[in-house]
Formats: C-alpha cells, sequence, structure tokens
C-alpha cells in the first residue's frame, strides 16, 4: 500500500536507527572486550565474582517468589469484590510504584521500615527483639516486593477478569465452593500468566540496580549491576567491571531466552468492576479474608508512599526550590529528560517505518525479514545490555580523549533513551499500527502522502500516543539513577544524584524534601502517560 | 400449574431500569421469551436462574418459594450463548462439574457422563478440549451436562444464536428430543420468530421491563395488536 519513495524512506530510517543503536551498544561492548581482555578472563570466576553472581540470583529468586505469592491472594480478593469500596483507586494505586523513581520508592521504605521507621517502632513496642532490617538482603526483598508484588497483581487480575463472564455464572450455578472455584477456574487462569510474570519480575529483580545500591552494599548484599558500578567508581579496577559486565550479559541473556518461551503477560482489561459479577464468596470468613488481603496490600503500598509525602513536606520546600543547586540539577534533568524522550520517540517511529515497510512488501525475502526482526530486536537491546555495561564501556572508551564528564551528558541522555525505548515502542507500535490499517487504503487511494499525511492524516490521530510515550520516557529519564551513577559528578548533577549524594552525605530533609518533588513530577508524567493510554483504548 | 414457575409481583430496579414481572409458567413445557433487545429477556432469567434478587414480590420454582436461593440451590441447568465450557477443562470435567462441584465423581456418574455424550452424538469426545470442538459441537456438550443433572429446569439464554441457520434447526430437534424425553420446563430466550414456533409450547413477549403477552405459541404468532410485537415477528 506504500508508494516506492515511502517503502525506500521507511527502509532507509528504519536502516538509521539500526546502525545508530547497534553502534553505540557495539562501542561499548567491543570497548570493554579490548580493554585488557586477558586480565579480565582470570577475573571471570573468582570467589568474588560466584558470590556476586550468587546473590543475584538468590535476591532475584526469592524477591520473584515473594512478590507473585503474596500477589495472588490480592488479585483473587480483587476479582471476587467487582464493587469493594474504593476498588477503582486501589487498582491505580498499584499502578504507581512502576511510575515512581526507584530510588524515592527506597526514601519511602526507609522512612517506614528503617531502623527509626514506624513499622520497627511498633514491632519493637510489640516486644519483637529483632525488627525488620531494611538493609541487605531483607531490605532489598523487601523493596523489590513493594516494586513487584503491585505489578503482579495487576497481571493477575486482568487475566482473571478477561474469564469470560459465564464462568462465574455457570460456577455458582453449579454450586462450586471456593476450593472448586480455585481449582477449577482461578487457577487455571492464574497458571497460564504466573510463569510470564515470574519470569518478567525475575528479571526485574536480577537487574535491579538502585534498590540494591541504596539498601544492600558490602560483598555480601550486592548483585552484579551494583558490583561493576562499584569496580569503576570505587576501586577503579576496571578489570574485574569488565568480567561482571560479561557475566551480566551472559545472564540478562538466558533469562530472556527463558522468558520468550512464555506467554506475555500483559494488564489491558482490567475493567473498574462492573463488567463482571460475582457469586461466589458470600460467607462471612471469604469477606474477612478479601478485605484483610486487600487492606494489607494497600497498607503496605500506601504507607511508604505517605511516609515520603510526610518527610517531604517537613523540609524547607521553597528554600529547596530555589536553591542554585536545585535550580541546576532541575535544568540538567530537564535538558537529559526531554532528549532522551524526544529521540526515543523519533527512534521507534524509525523503527516502526522500518518494519512496516517490510511488512508492506509482498514477498519480503531472508534479508528484509532479518532486517525487520533485528529492528524488532533492537528496541528491547538494552534488556540484554543493561545501562551500567553501556556506561562502562563508554567509560572505557572515552577516557583517553579527556575527561569523561565533557561527554557525560549526551551519554546519558542516550543511554536512558535505549532505556525507554521497549516502553516507548509498547506504545506507539500498535497505536501506530491500528492507525496505518484503518487509513492506509484510503489515504493511498486518494493519493495523499508525505507532509501533507503526516499534517492532516497521522498528526491529530497519533498526537496522542505520541505524548502518551514522550512522557513516559521522561518520567523514566527523569527517575533514573542508573545511567547517571558512573558519571554523576559535580558538573552533571540530576535530580536523583542530588537526591543520592544528599542522602549519602546524611542531608537526608534535604533528600526527603527533593525526593517528593521529584516524585510528584515523575508520577505525574506518568498520569499524563496512562490517562492518554486510556484514550486510546477506548477510541 | 402449580409445580411450574411463578413470578410473583416481581419487581427490580437496575440502575434507571424498572422491570416487573408478574406470571405463572407451566411445568413441563417450553415457554420461548421474547422481546426487543434491552426489554429485559436476560434480566427476566436471571431471575429465574438466582443472578437477580428481586426488590419486591416471590419466585417459586415447583411450588417452592426460592426468592432467596442461591443460584446453586435452584433446581435449574443453565446453557448460555457461548462459554457455557470451561475452556482449560476437557469434556467429561466440564460435564462432570455438572453432577459434582467438586468432581468427585463414583464409576456411575462416570458411566452417565458417557451417556449423556453418546446421546448428544459426542460419544468418545471425553478427553477432547472445548476447544477442538466446533460451535455447534460446543452447545450438545453444554446439552449433555444439563442431562446428567436431572434438573426439572433448563434455562436458556439464547443457545443457538452463535450457530449458523442448519445448524440451529437440527440443535432445535436435539433439544426438543430431549425436552419429550426428561419432561422438563425449559425457558428458552430467543430473538428468532422461526425459533419461537419451532420449539416452543407458550411464549411471552418482554418490552420495557414488562410483559405484554403470555399466550401459547399459535395465538402468540398470529398476535398483531400489539406493534413492538408486531414488529419482532415480522423479524
Amino acid at each position: 500500500m506504500l508508494t516506492r519513495t515511502e517503502r525506500r524512506r521507511g527502509i532507509g530510517w528504519g536502516l538509521l536507527s539500526l546502525t545508530g543503536i547497534a553502534l553505540f551498544v557495539g562501542v561499548a561492548i567491543v570497548a570493554l572486550l579490548s580493554w585488557d581482555a586477558g586480565n579480565a578472563q582470570s577475573r571471570l570466576f573468582t570467589l568474588y565474582t560466584w558470590q556476586i553472581l550468587r546473590f543475584t540470583l538468590l535476591q532475584a529468586v526469592l524477591s520473584t517468589l515473594l512478590s507473585v505469592v503474596f500477589a495472588l491472594p490480592v488479585a483473587l480478593a480483587l476479582a471476587r469484590r467487582p464493587s469493594f469500596p474504593g476498588r477503582l483507586w486501589i487498582i491505580r494505586l498499584m499502578a504507581l510504584p512502576m511510575g515512581l523513581p526507584v530510588l524515592i520508592g527506597a526514601l519511602g521504605l526507609i522512612g517506614i521500615w528503617g531502623r527509626q521507621g514506624a513499622m520497627n517502632s511498633l514491632l519493637l513496642k510489640l516486644g519483637l527483639e529483632q525488627p525488620v532490617s531494611i538493609y541487605g538482603l531483607s531490605g532489598i526483598l523487601l523493596a523489590h516486593v513493594f516494586f513487584n508484588l503491585p505489578l503482579a497483581a495487576r497481571l493477575l487480575l486482568a487475566a482473571l477478569e478477561r474469564l469470560p463472564a459465564e464462568y462465574w455464572l455457570l460456577s455458582s450455578s453449579l454450586g462450586m465452593k471456593p476450593f472448586s472455584v480455585f481449582r477449577f477456574i482461578e487457577w487455571p487462569a492464574a497458571r497460564r500468566v504466573i510463569p510470564g510474570i515470574a519470569g518478567l519480575i525475575f528479571m526485574l529483580c536480577a537487574t535491579s540496580f538502585t534498590l540494591v545500591l541504596v539498601l544492600g552494599g558490602g560483598p555480601a548484599a550486592t548483585t552484579l549491576e551494583v558490583a561493576i558500578y562499584q569496580s569503576l567508581r570505587f576501586d577503579f579496577d576496571p578489570p574485574r567491571a569488565i568480567a561482571l559486565s560479561l557475566l551480566q550479559i551472559g545472564m540478562t541473556a538466558l533469562i530472556l531466552i527463558a522468558i520468550s518461551l512464555f506467554l506475555v503477560p500483559d494488564d489491558s482489561g482490567i475493567t473498574a468492576g462492573r463488567a463482571t459479577r460475582r457469586f461466589d464468596g458470600r460467607t462471612v470468613p471469604a469477606h474477612l479474608w478479601d478485605t484483610l488481603a486487600i487492606l494489607l496490600a494497600t497498607a503496605f503500598l500506601v504507607l511508604p508512599l505517605a511516609s515520603i509525602v510526610a518527610a517531604g513536606v517537613q523540609a524547607n520546600l521553597w528554600n529547596l526550590v530555589t536553591s542554585p543547586a536545585f535550580l541546576r540539577a532541575a535544568w540538567t534533568s530537564f535538558a537529559i529528560a526531554l532528549s532522551a524522550g524526544l529521540l526515543a520517540v523519533l527512534t521507534s517511529l524509525a523503527i516502526i517505518a522500518g518494519r512496516g515497510a517490510v511488512a508492506d512488501m509482498k514477498r519480503p525475502g531472508g534479508t528484509a525479514r532479518a532486517f525487520s526482526l533485528s529492528l524488532a530486536g533492537m528496541s528491547s537491546l538494552v534488556l540484554l545490555v543493561p545501562p551500567v555495561v553501556l556506561g562502562t564501556g563508554w567509560f572505557l572508551m572515552l577516557r583517553p580523549f579527556g575527561d569523561v564528564a565533557r561527554f557525560a551528558s549526551a551519554l546519558v541522555a542516550i543511554i536512558n533513551m535505549l532505556m525507554a525505548l521497549p516502553f516507548v515502542m509498547r506504545v506507539l507500535a500498535p497505536a501506530v499500527e491500528t492507525h496505518r490499517k484503518r487509513t492506509a487504503r484510503l489515504s493511498a487511494s486518494l493519493g495523499l502522502s508525505g507532509f501533507s499525511r503526516v499534517w492532516r492524516i497521522d498528526l491529530p490521530v497519533l498526537a496522542k500516543p505520541l505524548l502518551t510515550a514522550l512522557s513516559f520516557a521522561m518520567a523514566l529519564s527523569l527517575g533514573d539513577l542508573g545511567a547517571v551513577a558512573l558519571f554523576g559528578s559535580s558538573e552533571l548533577t540530576t535530580l536523583p544524584w542530588l537526591v543520592y549524594s544528599r542522602l549519602s552525605s546524611y542531608r537526608t530533609n534535604d533528600a526527603d524534601g527533593l525526593a517528593l518533588i521529584l516524585g510528584v513530577i515523575c508520577l505525574g508524567l506518568t498520569m499524563i502517560g496512562t490517562a492518554g493510554q486510556r484514550e486510546i483504548k477506548r477510541g | 400449574m402449580a409445580d411450574g414457575i411463578v413470578l410473583e409481583k416481581v419487581e427490580l430496579k437496575l440502575g434507571t431500569k424498572e422491570f416487573r414481572f408478574d406470571c405463572r409458567l407451566s411445568a413441563g413445557a417450553v415457554t420461548a421469551v421474547t422481546g426487543p433487545s434491552g426489554s429485559g429477556k436476560s434480566t427476566f432469567l436471571n431471575l429465574v436462574a438466582g443472578f437477580e434478587t428481586p426488590d419486591r414480590g416471590r419466585i417459586l420454582i415447583a411450588s417452592e418459594d426460592v426468592t432467596e436461593k442461591h443460584p446453586s440451590e435452584r433446581p435449574v441447568s443453565l446453557v448460555f450463548q457461548d462459554n457455557n465450557l470451561f475452556a482449560h477443562l476437557d469434556i467429561a470435567t466440564n460435564i462432570g462439574l455438572g453432577i459434582n462441584p467438586s468432581l468427585k465423581l463414583s464409576d456411575p456418574d462416570r458411566k452417565a457422563i458417557s451417556q449423556a455424550l453418546e446421546r448428544v452424538d459426542l460419544s468418545g469426545f471425553e478427553t477432547r478440549m472445548p476447544g477442538t470442538l466446533s460451535g455447534g459441537e460446543r452447545q450438545r456438550a453444554a446439552f449433555a451436562r444439563a442431562l446428567v443433572r436431572r434438573k426439572p429446569v433448563l434455562l436458556m439464554d439464547e443457545p443457538f444464536a452463535a450457530l449458523d441457520p442448519g445448524l440451529r434447526f437440527s440443535m432445535a430437534n436435539l433439544l426438543i428430543d430431549l425436552h419429550r424425553e426428561t419432561g422438563n420446563t425449559v425457558l428458552i430466550v430467543t430473538h428468532d420468530p422461526d425459533e419461537v414456533g419451532r420449539l416452543a409450547d407458550h411464549a411471552i413477549f418482554i418490552d420495557h421491563g414488562q410483559i405484554l403477552l403470555q399466550a401459547p405459541v399459535e395465538e402468540f404468532l398470529s398476535q398483531r395488536d400489539i406493534p413492538a410485537l408486531a414488529e419482532f415477528l415480522s423479524g
């Protein structure tokens, strides 16, 4: 349906983005491999790296297990109570941690579960000798569950709500008891999505950086990503960083392959609760159980968020906002986020154009198909080669050319762009595809093409998804500490870096205030994003 | 008459819609429930099945007051237009759940399942998954479940609407045969006037949440005085 020029242009854009990403990632990897590689090899399997790898996997397995196990009763309860008071808000609340910068979440968790936190004071009063420690393994697990339980609960709930309404009518008409409903309906639905959910969470936890940086530390509680960072930033031991980076790439590759075997879960389809009607769980114990599950989960999520707000407003926000340090960091963050966001959106569009051109061919040859596939893979390459590894490679590459800090902001922006790319693709690709399907024939028959087509046909429809994607990408970049951690300095200070450095220098009051501001900005951007997404679905 | 289905001055409000039903449906007969879409046909069925509880009035099935009873305690079997079978369970399990909702099945139960499958022409389908069956076969499996349940009332919500016309015809015949064998009371929601004539002994016409007409089927089909019904009958 495309004209020959359009197809050629699409291929061109695709090639451009493919080359760009491949070069950026390739240079980093080549730099890693060529930097005294012989030395690194001997460092690959030392007791230290083995210990780090073991902890990385152990905490990821435990985090995944806990998140899914605790999410299941919450999802079951929410599914069984379509008219639970405030249900819609509870479901929205469960989307919050995903939009919240990880560092901010960590601060909130420290506020509740920290040594002086509300929860531990309570536990002490109850006579418990050893309160929960927010640092070390228990803290990392707690934080991972905080971020991933709501994700798992939402995905499970969506799977349960996708079941036909007739199932609930039938089960109640047949007289199934709660256990039978679980055995014959709920569990089979959950079982189908749990491998995918677990894989996703395992991946997130295995590559978790910020939480482990803040709550972990020390060889006993360090993941690969944090160890890479420490090798470069504190010990300046490039061979060790390289060895760990290679280990990291190998590990993520294996996880990605494993995940690709599972069904990809998605949470589109959670309803406000009007569509489904349930007739089971009418007994008092069932009511109590569901209420308990929902309230506990809600409290677990709300308390740290409330703590961020409570601690934040105690800081002198006005002084903080008008301080030169904040203004400079805010400007840097905004510039990086905007460049990363725009770049991510443009790259996505280029990738989509390239894939669209191949899809439009009548009989795409092997080369064309391979091109299309590598474009798809390219968009999620950052999952395989995490930000810290990319940063390490470029750090080593650029060191001979003078102070790395000079290039730092551009590098951070590009790395943030790559991090946002999978999300941006997920928003834009379906939107563009639907739009093309609807308009391709008509545009072709009217001879609309080029600028007039973009301006009159594409932009009015795609403006919303584009804005959604941009705000998602910007929120991600604004809240990110992973890419900036390697390069952060007095010359390059972003908002998260500012929060982190205030935190490390025990100026927690400032950190709390900054965290509140940053959290509000990021959540605001994410909300713009999700609001736009809802519009797309309705349209 | 006494052991049929009775809706006694039943009133129900759902959102802004109000429903008022007051009728007696004879036992052992097939009654078609018709009306324009959104008129309240499905609500009528839901009241009998127990998925809706009336704000006022009583519902009796076989002289027993079931107004406050849970759907599982009512002597009814259900067949919907679609999704009658749990897609992840095989046919025998789906039917077995109709006998015992915890699937504690005895040998005679298992035999009953096979016999029911045989009766609806699905012999040997025990271990097949619903997804591998055609639409007509899935509905026949749903009939088989209704058979093993041995409930005096069978409620059907447009059971043949998703099937093509030829299949609808043979399914209707199967339904009539099964009805003759079991002598159960059948309520079937349909928007197909031909189906009313083919299947039903009686028919009721619902519009705006009220029963406008209840009559033996010949009288029902020749009725031309009610504009909404006339429009429905002319297709």
